[in-house]
């Protein structure tokens, strides 16, 4: 099976190093026209043997010509042999090679991140650029408006092409900095992947998510205490994905999941990523995320859970990382070590409550400790506001089916 | 049973995401997979975008088409369908007018 949003990645970041950065909106419209056109083709025909390959090719021979057509009028990049007819064929073969779109795409991801872009910013390119998103994709995943993704992206585009060339990633030493503002996009594009509002569990932007961040653990610059958390924490949650929805695609609540069908194998690697993570004293926000996955991996059963533990790794996660969301899953695990009460006094005192005002699962986890509580008609109000805020037909179905639940012991 | 000619005029594929795209593709193949189930499906090729146009009683010979990107036949299906309003009714299903094209529907000339 070919993934357009995964081959489109791999030709603009070639194509993109070809033609040089500052013809980025070229490569974009190069990018765009292959596809448009292995649809038209492939909607009438079989496909060919290797999809994927037949694109690169396509995109390739584009070049190629755009280059031999453009090059007395357009710079191109100025570092590759593309002046000489005798050398412009086998150079831009060269560059599409799997190791080279690799580098590309490492390259294009750090050019994404530029200290002076705001972050959301950063992950607004990446998720265009790097994970071939549509701009109202990006706006569904970021929870903005698509005017304001679009100006962020024109904008992000504007200071990524004023950096002249993509951000070389070998033979530097300050890349720090830039190395965690690729991580943290990284780690909300995965989060897009498993909470994805309005489709859930893409697994595919998962596996995005953990290919992009596995090339970061695989190159020696990148490689940090931090990327192995990171990379361990996709383990853990993709591992769970299995379970997470019914046959009928609703989602499972965590105690109504079949945990013998998590993926033990990505579970085992979490764990050797989690210890790569160790070495070293840092103590990110992805190491504790980490942590509070595994907690769960490790649990044969939800009241088998070490819940003292998540809750405080909860709490130290909210001193480095405060957030409404935190809060509220901080809220979920005291109800479930101290009962209903406390959590539900707990989300009383949430703060930051407007941020939370469209969310789900704020109304959906008081309905869920009122339910324990045994007050059944307050639990099935909470689940009627949550299934009027459901972002899509599987959310629906959990917040139904527990309205039901709740309606039936009143 | 007789048959028809779809001709399948511009789609605004190009704004599309490339999920968006795969999706499309999808739909189309879908649905043609479905005619061919079904026994309507005939023939149907795409067609590329470029070509010439010959003309007059010069056969003057122009690049072509000139078409607006709206109105540019990218492909044809042949059907087989009892009737036209069948034929419409079949065609109704094709997912260009997802993207804003459309399809002419015509009768295959009867002897």
């Amino acid at each position: 099976m070919v993934d357009f949003r995964r081959e489109s990645a791999r030709m603009l970041a070639a194509l993109t190093r070809i033609l040089g950065l500052h013809n980025l909106a070229l490569a974009e419209d190069v990018t765009q026209d292959v596809l448009c056109r292995a649809v038209e083709l492939w909607r009438f025909r079989p496909l060919p043997e290797d999809p994927a390959a037949w694109l690169l090719r396509a995109a390739r021979n584009r070049a190629i010509d755009l280059i031999r057509a453009e090059r007395t009028r357009l710079r191109f990049a100025p570092d590759l042999a593309l002046d000489s007819e005798w050398t412009l064929s086998p150079t831009v073969q060269a560059m599409f090679g799997e190791n080279e779109i690799a580098d590309d795409e490492l390259r294009m991801m750090f050019s994404c991140c530029p200290p002076n872009l705001p972050p959301q910013a950063q992950l607004a390119l990446v998720l265009k650029l790097l994970c071939g998103f549509g701009v109202h994709e990006v706006a569904a995943a970021l929870l903005v408006s698509q005017a304001a993704v679009e100006k962020m992206i024109a904008r992000g585009k504007r200071t990524l092409v004023r950096a002249g060339s993509l951000y070389e990633v070998a033979g530097r030493e300050q890349i720090a900095k830039r190395l965690h503002s690729v991580q943290r996009a990284l780690y909300l594009l995965f989060s897009e992947g498993y909470h994805g509002s309005h489709e859930p569990m893409r697994a595919e932007l998962c596996r995005e998510a953990m290919r992009l961040c596995q090339l970061l653990s695989q190159h020696p610059a990148c490689a940090t205490p931090r990327t192995f958390a990171l990379l361990a924490l996709m383990c853990f949650h993709a591992a769970r994905l299995p379970g997470r929805a019914a046959e009928d695609g609703s989602l499972l609540l965590l105690e109504e999941q079949d945990r013998s069908r998590w993926d033990r194998q990505l579970i085992e690697r979490g764990f050797e990523l989690a210890e790569r993570s160790a070495e070293g004293s840092e103590l990110s926000e992805y190491h504790l995320e980490a942590g509070i996955a595994a907690e769960h991996c490790a649990a044969r059963s939800v009241q088998e859970t070490n819940w003292e533990r998540i809750v405080r790794l909860y709490d130290l996660l909210f001193a480095l990382r405060p957030s409404p969301v935190v809060a509220l899953n901080r809220a979920i695990a005291l109800g479930e070590l101290r009962g209903p009460e406390q959590g539900l006094r707990a989300l009383e005192e949430l703060g930051d409550r407007e941020r939370l005002a469209k969310y789900p699962f704020l109304p959906a986890a008081q309905g869920r400790l009122h339910l324990k509580a045994g007050r059944s008609a307050q639990a099935a109000e909470c689940f009627n506001r949550a299934l009027v805020l459901a972002r899509n037909p599987s959310e629906a179905r959990l917040f139904d089916a527990r309205l039901r639940e709740a309606t039936s012991a009143a | 049973m007789a048959n028809f000619l779809y001709v399948f005029r511009g789609d605004g594929m190009a704004r599309l995401s490339p999920q968006e795209m795969q999706k499309q593709m999808d739909r189309w193949r879908t649905w043609i997979e479905q005619l061919t189930k079904s026994g309507n499906f005939k023939a149907g090729e795409p067609l590329e975008r470029t070509g010439k146009v010959v003309r007059g009683s010069k056969k003057l010979v122009t690049d072509g088409p000139y078409a607006e990107s709206k109105d540019l036949v990218g492909g044809y299906l042949l059907v087989s369908a009892a009737n036209l309003d069948e034929a419409v009714e079949l065609s109704r299903g094709c997912p260009v007018f997802e993207t804003d094209g459309s399809v002419e529907v015509r009768p295959i000339a009867q002897m």
